[in-house]
């Protein structure tokens, strides 16, 4: 029994990797760089909520939604003037910078907000967990352990809201980030813009319009992931973005960087190592054999699971 | 005479009498008691500094685990003086032994990790160096090791089973940390940095520093003129682990009790700030930058040790900027160009030219 | 490896990029010091057959024969190693490194020191920089590039950009020279001023030389014999002056 709760938490765990490694692997694809500060604004959009819900007058949804601008338009405002200026600088020159403005926002944030972690008011607070009982062959689930027609004798796995919710609004995001880029216009231009950005421009994509937008949708996911983050494990301080940034980048090389659902399997599969690493092995290690995955498979397959090859052009 | 050879002569010398001066005065109570402290871990840094400046500068490769070669040289060099603290006699030839088995450790673990790491560049390097880093924290925040009349006992148990509780001596205590002689006096620290800053700066003069540098500029072409890309990646990123680890082994004999999770992923980011903020691929620079940015704020802003951070932030992003960004450029060329800058250079040129130094541009 | 070898001889020579034949069963013969001219309407393949000659790609199938010795496959490091060098039509030049830096880079493996020796300015050092200095500026000496030892690669006019990465291929003592559009960007005056550089390098450095150009002037001013791609096939072979009146050659060029 205690496998499958591990796992689970490592499909909830992974789901929110999945969500951050979608908005590195969207900016790695298209503006080539490793925004290093992703992971911090998925801090600053854990700040807002925060801020925004300790006000008695704010509903969570009005919450979710300012948390969402704020780190739509950051996002957009780091790229127009830390990164736009050095499109074409040296990658050294744009890491560094990113770099720099990890450090940037992780350091206002302790500023302002003080090293102090504050604790993050659930979003689903409240809701019942699921109770998902195994009784003969047919897994049932239950809100109440009292409904279950077995009585409460059987194994049961609690799955609470956060862990529910993780897991579906990541694959509902999946889903619609998938169609959003096959189907519409703007989706086919960041693909466009992604394979050749010269002749994008060529064909009148407006790049910077569409570099623009990465960079927005990819910090709009990283503030729901925060809010969903902040939500299972409910401390909040500004070094919060930083690991889980780090491990949705490793997350994102490992399905293949540039590729969508790359990021989703990546993001998975190193949660529930992460999980079952903890479980099994050792909690304090769990850390460096997650880095020790991603030395393994860029070392097997650099290119990541689902990634293609990119070579310089002579 | 050669104008790299110059400028290293100046560096060098300047380093060193600067270095010896503040020696002196620490030694003759001239300076207060918070000054005196700052100086070795000044020259401490400015020793990872310098290595750093060969992968980032040199190389061209962004290394974010420096910290972790330097965890290595300290727990290895610190391991060594604490298993050998009653065996060998003179503390100097314990130490520099020390020093140096805490170099090599960290160069094999370079080659070690080199290996795969360096098939890999920029930012999927970037992110391996800082998850090797990050291992490296880990495991030494995990290992105890503890001496007892039957030997060694090593494990990532507290203690290692079979111990002898009544001759057990605990070296290496997991996150507790390790407590090394204290054996870095400063002269040993400006002994170290000078013999690293000499080695360098002869390295980078010569055929393999060049071949690092043509293959930082173009590895396309570096190949096409017959150097093995691969061999002198694995060089330089090896070099540059050695001095890390030599400077971790100062370090771990600087402090009275060392504890792993100091090595972590910001401890690297300092040290890059300071690469950065000195020059990429100039030593001379990572030297002042290191002073500069270390001292001072030490000195001046001790109270604000987050203004501090915010800073070194800033200034990560304002260099890369100013040295790269068109507007950058452009600014940097409008006053290099302006009259006052101008007129400065050409005073200074007739003065040189006053003195007699015929010197060929 | 008889004395009677070919330069460079290419035998059914192809590459294939996913389902496109980049280039097609292409053969060539390049006597020893010849000039010998690969031309072609853009997108014909040229620059893949440099990348296959010198390592960066590795062909799906045919051979590559430096004076008789089959260097197909071989890394790119290993073929310079071999006798083959060359420049590339986007300038790659070590940017950040002086003129003199950049020639004494390309004589990597004329310089017989280790990197120890080097570290710990032992005696070899101070010979072996010493001649290798001395060199570099003569080969800087021979395009002009005398008075320009210390300036930064990136700081020269384009013109002698070019001709830096010329100079530093041939400080590589190659036996076959590889240039890819060496007068792309040049104007007449400076074109007539190459044809005559490259004339006397062959002289002078005993190399045989295969040359991408798309300026015909050039081509019939200095090339011998010449293959024309297109498609990734072969077009036609032969005497320049025959080849470039070849009515096929002008329709691929100009169309129908």
């Amino acid at each position: 029994m205690s496998f499958i709760s591990y796992l689970v938490s490592g499909l909830s765990l992974g789901s929110i990797y999945a969500l951050i490694a979608l908005g590195y692997t969207m900016v790695y694809g298209i503006a080539k760089m490793l925004n290093f500060a992703h992971g911090d604004i998925i801090m600053v959009g854990g700040y807002a909520a925060f801020l925004a819900m300790s006000a008695s007058w704010c509903p969570i949804w009005l919450a979710m939604i300012i948390s969402v601008t704020v780190c739509t338009v950051l996002g957009v405002v780091i790229e127009k003037v830390a990164y736009r200026p050095l499109r074409s600088a040296p990658p050294l020159a744009v890491l560094i910078t990113a770099i720099g403005v990890s450090y940037l926002l992780q350091n206002i944030a302790l500023l302002t907000q003080s090293a102090t972690p504050k604790t993050f008011k659930s979003i689903a607070a409240g809701a019942p967990p699921f109770l998902l009982v195994f009784e003969g062959k047919a897994p049932l689930f239950f809100t109440k352990l009292s409904d279950s027609p077995y009585g409460g004798e059987s194994p049961v796995l609690t799955i609470s809201m956060e862990t529910f919710l993780a897991i579906v609004v990541s694959l509902v995001i999946m889903a619609a980030l998938t169609l959003f880029i096959n189907k519409t216009k703007a989706g086919k231009a960041m693909l466009a813009c992604s394979e050749d950005r010269g002749a994008a421009q060529l064909m009148g994509i407006n790049v910077n319009a569409t570099i623009s937008m990465t960079f927005a949708i990819g910090s709009a996911l990283a503030a729901v992931a925060a809010m969903l983050m902040c939500s299972a494990y409910p401390l909040l301080s500004p070094t919060t973005g930083s690991m889980p940034g780090i491990k949705a980048f490793v997350a994102a090389v490992f399905g293949g960087i540039g590729s969508i659902p790359g990021a989703m399997i990546g993001g998975v599969l190193l949660g529930v190592i992460e999980q079952l690493s903890k479980a099994y092995i050792s909690s304090q290690l769990s850390d460096a054999i997650v880095f020790l995955v991603l030395i393994v498979v860029l070392i097997i397959r650099p290119t990541g699971i689902m990634g293609k090859k990119i070579s310089e052009k002579v | 005479m050669r104008k790299t050879t110059k400028n290293n002569l100046i560096t060098f010398g300047g380093t060193t009498v600067l270095a010896v001066v503040m020696a002196v005065l620490s030694a003759a109570g001239a300076l207060n008691s918070k000054t005196s402290g700052l100086l070795i871990p000044m020259g401490i840094y400015i020793i990872l500094a310098i290595s750093l400046n060969l992968t980032v500068g040199i190389l061209g490769e962004l290394s974010l685990g420096h910290a972790g070669f330097m965890c290595i040289g300290a727990y290895v060099s610190g391991a060594f003086s604490l298993v050998f603290q009653n065996t060998i006699s003179p503390v100097w030839l314990r130490f520099s032994l020390a020093i140096i088995f805490g170099a090599v450790m960290a160069a094999v673990f370079g080659i070690l990790i080199g290996i795969p790491v360096l098939r890999l560049r920029g930012d999927y390097l970037a992110i391996v160096t800082l998850g090797f880093g990050e291992i490296m924290k880990s495991i030494a925040n995990n290992i105890y090791l503890t001496e007892d009349k039957n030997g060694l006992h090593f494990g990532f148990t507290n203690p290692p089973s079979g111990i002898d509780s009544e001759t057990k001596r605990e070296l290496l205590k997991g996150p507790i940390g390790m407590a090394a002689p204290q054996d870095t006096t400063i002269w040993a620290v400006i002994a170290v940095l000078l013999i690293c800053l000499a080695i360098l700066m002869m390295f980078i003069d010569s055929r393999s520093g060049r071949a690092c540098m043509a293959v930082r500029d173009n590895y396309i072409a570096a190949q096409s003129v017959g150097i093995n890309v691969t061999k002198y990646r694995l060089m330089a990123f090896t070099l540059s682990a050695a001095i890390a680890g030599a400077a971790g082994a100062l370090y771990s004999h600087s402090i009275s009790l060392l504890a792993a999770k100091k090595f972590d992923y910001n401890l690297s980011i300092l040290i890059l700030v300071f690469v950065v903020l000195g020059g990429l691929g100039s030593l001379r620079g990572s030297i002042i930058a290191t002073i500069i940015l270390y001292a001072l704020p030490e000195l001046f802003l001790r109270e604000a040790g987050n203004l501090r951070m915010l800073l070194y932030a800033i200034i990560l992003i304002v260099m890369m900027l100013w040295t790269n960004a068109p507007f950058g450029i452009r600014l940097r060329e409008r006053i290099l160009n302006s009259g006052f800058v101008m007129k400065l250079k050409a005073k200074f040129n007739r003065k040189k030219a006053g003195a007699g130094g015929a010197e060929n541009e | 490896m008889s004395e009677n070898n070919p330069a460079l001889e290419v035998r059914n020579l192809s590459i294939q990029f996913g389902g496109l034949k980049a280039v097609d069963d292409l053969s060539m013969t390049i006597e020893k010091g010849a000039l010998y001219g690969l031309i072609g309407p853009n997108g014909a393949g040229k620059t893949t057959v440099f990348n296959m000659l010198t390592g960066v790609y590795k062909p799906t199938s045919g051979s590559v024969l430096l004076e008789g010795e089959n260097i197909t496959g071989r890394s790119p490091t290993e073929i310079n190693k071999a006798g083959i060098a060359r420049t590339f039509q986007n300038i790659r030049l070590f940017k950040a490194m002086s003129v003199l830096d950049n020639v004494k880079a390309g004589l990597h493996n004329e310089t017989h020191y280790t990197a120890i020796e080097g570290a710990l300015r032992l005696p070899r050092y101070f010979r072996e920089e010493k001649r290798v200095t001395e060199k570099a500026k003569e080969l800087l000496g021979v395009f002009g590039l005398e008075k320009e030892l210390d300036t930064k690669a990136q700081n020269l006019p384009y013109g002698k950009q070019r001709k830096l990465e010329i100079a530093r291929a041939l400080a590589t003592d190659p036996k076959v020279l590889l240039l890819d559009e060496p007068a792309a960007g040049m104007n007449p005056n400076e074109t007539a001023e190459l044809m005559d550089t490259i004339r006397f390098v062959r002289e002078k450095f005993d190399v045989t030389v295969l040359l991408i150009e798309h300026d015909m002037r050039l081509v019939s001013g200095i090339c011998e014999r010449v293959t024309v791609l297109n498609f990734g096939q072969e077009l036609a072979q032969g005497e320049t002056s025959a080849v470039l009146n070849d009515p096929k050659v002008i329709t691929a060029y100009l169309g129908e």
